[in-house]
């Protein structure tokens, strides 16, 4: 096995009634074109999606768990950021 | 449809369908053998399009014989010489390099067959034909891809790519070569004049190995003899091996 010498990709499947592309896995490969492919392959081949992104896995910043104190424990006690903090008019039917 | 012409069509839908049966059962060999998990499933798959195809061909053989033989029978029942296949599908599965050759040769060729057996005026032949067309398109890609990779890639490969392309050339000639029996249906819009796919099948292969900086071999020498049961020792072990279950317990379910 190889798998080592070769890279590490995201991949984000948009399905038939889906409007956006969801995570669906990760696959080794030699560059994004295999990646495509692998990907159609791999992850598509019960007819899951129609549309198919890849990235490189290393391309993706992602945060950290130490983070989650600063990124988003402030929020917790935000509440009036949700819509539904707020009484609506009895003329507003939808929300 | 005359009676020749019935029994012509029969064996062309036989033939189609050994091509793909053998073909799929030797790239089932990959299966848990490929060289990483994602190509093992990739490979898988295409094993699995030839296996449909080969049932559609051996299902529509099976209708126009209308003596009781089913698609399994076809597959199943038959010895080597009753096989009616092209000699490059049996080829054993050689290393990965060789695999990858034979599938770039066989897939620039149904590229250019299936379209034109899709105009067939047989509508069974032609709505395979059909259906096929996308499955070889894709196949294509990926055996190109790969031979470009090897070819073009490491001291290694390269050499294992060009042993490959040198060793399985004389089979191809055999892809583009008629019977009496293709050539009345040729005659009659049924089946596809494969004489005339050589150019054009050379011409791609050629710009395909040249880019993967190997050479193309000069037409030495040609080995034909699948299309009347005239075999290579390769295809008794690959029947032996797939037709044992279905042999041993007839009828088997489960």
């Amino acid at each position: 096995m190889q798998d080592n010498a070769l890279e590490l990709f995201e991949v984000f499947i948009r399905s038939k009634r889906g409007l956006d592309h969801k995570h669906v896995g990760s696959l080794h490969s030699e560059d994004h074109e295999q990646a495509l492919e692998y990907a159609r392959d791999v992850y598509t081949r019960r007819s899951e999606g129609v549309s198919i992104w890849v990235v490189k896995s290393s391309d993706i910043c992602a945060s950290q768990e130490d983070d989650a104190e600063d990124f988003f424990d402030p929020n917790d006690d935000k509440p009036y950021r949700h819509a539904t903090y707020y009484e609506l008019p009895d003329a507003v039917n939808n929300m | 449809m005359s009676d020749t012409l019935k029994d012509a069509t029969l064996e062309y839908a036989v033939r189609l369908g050994d091509d793909a049966n053998v073909l799929g059962h030797r790239i089932s060999e990959w299966v848990s053998r490929g060289p990483f998990l994602e190509e093992d499933i990739a490979y898988a798959n295409v094993a699995l399009d030839y296996i449909g195809r080969a049932r559609m061909f051996y299902g529509y053989a099976s209708e126009l014989a209308n003596d009781g033989r089913t698609e399994d029978d076809f597959a199943y029942m038959r010895d080597d010489r009753q096989y009616h296949n092209l000699l490059l599908m049996e080829m054993p599965r050689g290393d990965f390099a060789y695999s990858q050759v034979r599938q770039l040769f066989i897939d620039v060729y149904y590229n250019l067959l299936l379209p034109r057996l899709a105009e067939s005026r047989d509508d069974t032949l032609a709505a395979i034909a059909a259906k096929a067309i996308k499955e070889s398109r894709y196949h294509l890609r990926r055996s190109r891809d790969w031979v470009l990779r090897l070819g073009d890639g490491t001291e290694e490969s390269h050499r294992r790519t060009q042993a490959a392309v040198d060793s399985l050339w004389g089979y191809t000639h055999e892809m583009f070569e008629m019977d009496e029996t293709e050539r009345l249906l040729a005659d009659s819009g049924i089946a596809v004049d494969t004489t005339r796919l050589r150019d054009e099948w050379h011409r791609q292969v050629s710009s395909i190995l040249t880019e993967a900086t190997l050479s193309v071999p000069e037409d030495g020498w040609a080995v034909r003899g699948g299309r009347i049961g005239y075999h290579t020792e390769n295809l008794g072990h690959l029947l032996t091996e797939m037709q044992f279950v279905h042999r041993s317990y007839p009828g088997c379910q489960w």
